[in-house]
């Protein structure tokens, strides 16, 4: 386990007063809040802080922290605290929210004998809650994914253990981005059967962006396809499809594929903004190609500007 | 809720009830963010509410703001409406700079 630097996490000194690093704290907890904040480094950064605020809020565990010492005692480049570091403390319960853990210097340390279902402080404490990144296709066909959960389990000696459990996930098709899924009897498991909830979250897509059950994409076409209008086909998470372009489209110009979004009731649309890309005139053919136009066409892109 | 197999269902709508539970609050709470229109659900009075996928998520968001950042209930609808404006201004600005080419220096 990694020995983990609260005061550093915070940013304040060793010698800093209560009311400094519950200041530190929260400014920190604005800054990485998941909800404010995206992103997995805003998140883990998050939970860190929290960490370390619950150590350092609290005088006792502030103070046993403090006797580890500036440097951590290691044993083959793992750290070990000192046997007897806690003697004479008496914690406080606390710990991470929504049955989520700490990391194993936190768990190892302040969670031993403590019941973590005691800390959820409310009667739904059964329930667990997490999250699953799918992909866009995948939201189109359902998807099945393996979970492994961390939770602590109370062992009939009063040790803390972290155990994994596999969980198989059934995704079904037509999930929206912040739809929940529900497990049934699948909660943390020391506190007997609640459901385990998981938000659906769409991974980054290189072409797509998701709204609801409607997809945005910007589709490339050349000029020529652009000035004559007709029928270009065009690969979506649902199949290629065949599509008709307006004569003198123009880019920026939206089309709507309509039911070909992600699927639903009622289907959603995809919305395709045309962009016009240029072939470049890197060969002789081209480059006459070109001049012939300039020659020949009477277009002036700027008429509009004046002057 | 919609069946699937492996006995996962998606959640399409909570009672009252439900999203207290789901949320590991209290009923005021909740009824406090209908009052502030943090959510929104279908249905007159509050023992027919249904709340649908947004709300679902809004009143998650919510409860977070409030425990980590102790943010009152007026607050947590203005962080809301705000980081809803500011998402779609992302959006915004991510599909125009898709479509901006780069302004090269002439000559």
């Amino acid at each position: 386990m990694e020995f983990k630097d609260y005061y550093k996490v915070l940013g304040v000194a060793r010698d800093a007063g209560a009311d400094e690093i519950k200041k530190a704290f929260r400014k920190a907890a604005r800054k990485y809040h998941p909800d404010i904040a995206p992103g997995p480094e805003a998140e883990a950064k998050f939970k860190e802080v929290n960490e370390a605020y619950e150590v350092l809020k609290d005088p006792e565990r502030r103070a046993a922290y403090d006797q580890l010492g500036r440097e951590p005692p290691r044993h083959d480049g793992r750290y070990q605290p000192p046997p007897g570091w806690d003697s004479g403390f008496s914690f406080s319960q606390g710990g991470p929210r929504e049955g989520e853990t700490f990391s194993d210097f936190f768990e190892t340390l302040f969670r031993r004998g403590a019941d973590p279902a005691t800390d959820r402080g409310t009667g739904w404490g059964a329930d667990s809650h997490g999250r699953i990144e799918i992909t866009i296709e995948e939201a189109y066909e359902g998807a099945a994914r393996t979970l492994s959960l961390r939770s602590p389990v109370l062992s009939p000696d009063g040790e803390v253990t972290l155990e994994t459990r596999a969980i198989s996930v059934h995704v079904p098709k037509g999930v929206t981005e912040g739809q929940h899924i529900r497990l049934p009897g699948e909660g943390a498991p020391e506190a007997g059967a609640g459901d385990l909830f998981l938000e659906i979250v769409f991974a980054p897509h290189p072409i797509y962006r998701p709204d609801g059950r409607d997809l945005y994409l910007d589709l490339p076409i050349a000029p020529w396809e652009a000035a004559l209008g007709g029928h270009v086909t065009m690969p979506t998470p649902d199949g290629r499809i065949d599509l008709r372009i307006p004569k003198n489209a123009r880019t920026g110009q939206k089309l709507r594929l309509k039911g070909k979004g992600l699927p639903g009731q009622p289907r959603g649309d995809i919305y395709a903004t045309l962009k016009i890309v240029n072939p470049k005139a890197d060969t002789s053919e081209a480059r006459a190609f070109f001049e012939r136009m300039a020659r020949e066409m009477p277009f002036d892109p700027r008429a509009h500007l004046g002057g | 809720m919609k069946k699937t197999t492996l006995r996962s269902e998606v959640v399409d709508t909570l009672t009252l009830q439900d999203l207290c539970r789901f949320c590991q609050t209290d009923e005021a709470w909740v009824i406090e963010l209908v009052e502030h229109g943090v959510l929104d659900p279908i249905g007159g009075n509050s023992s027919n509410w249904r709340f649908v996928g947004t709300s679902i998520r809004r009143a998650k968001k919510a409860g977070r703001l409030k425990r980590d950042l102790g943010v009152n209930t007026a607050g947590v609808a203005l962080v809301l409406d705000l980081l809803e404006e500011r998402d779609a201004m992302l959006r915004r600005l991510a599909q125009y700079e898709a479509t901006l080419d780069p302004i090269r220096p002439a000559g």
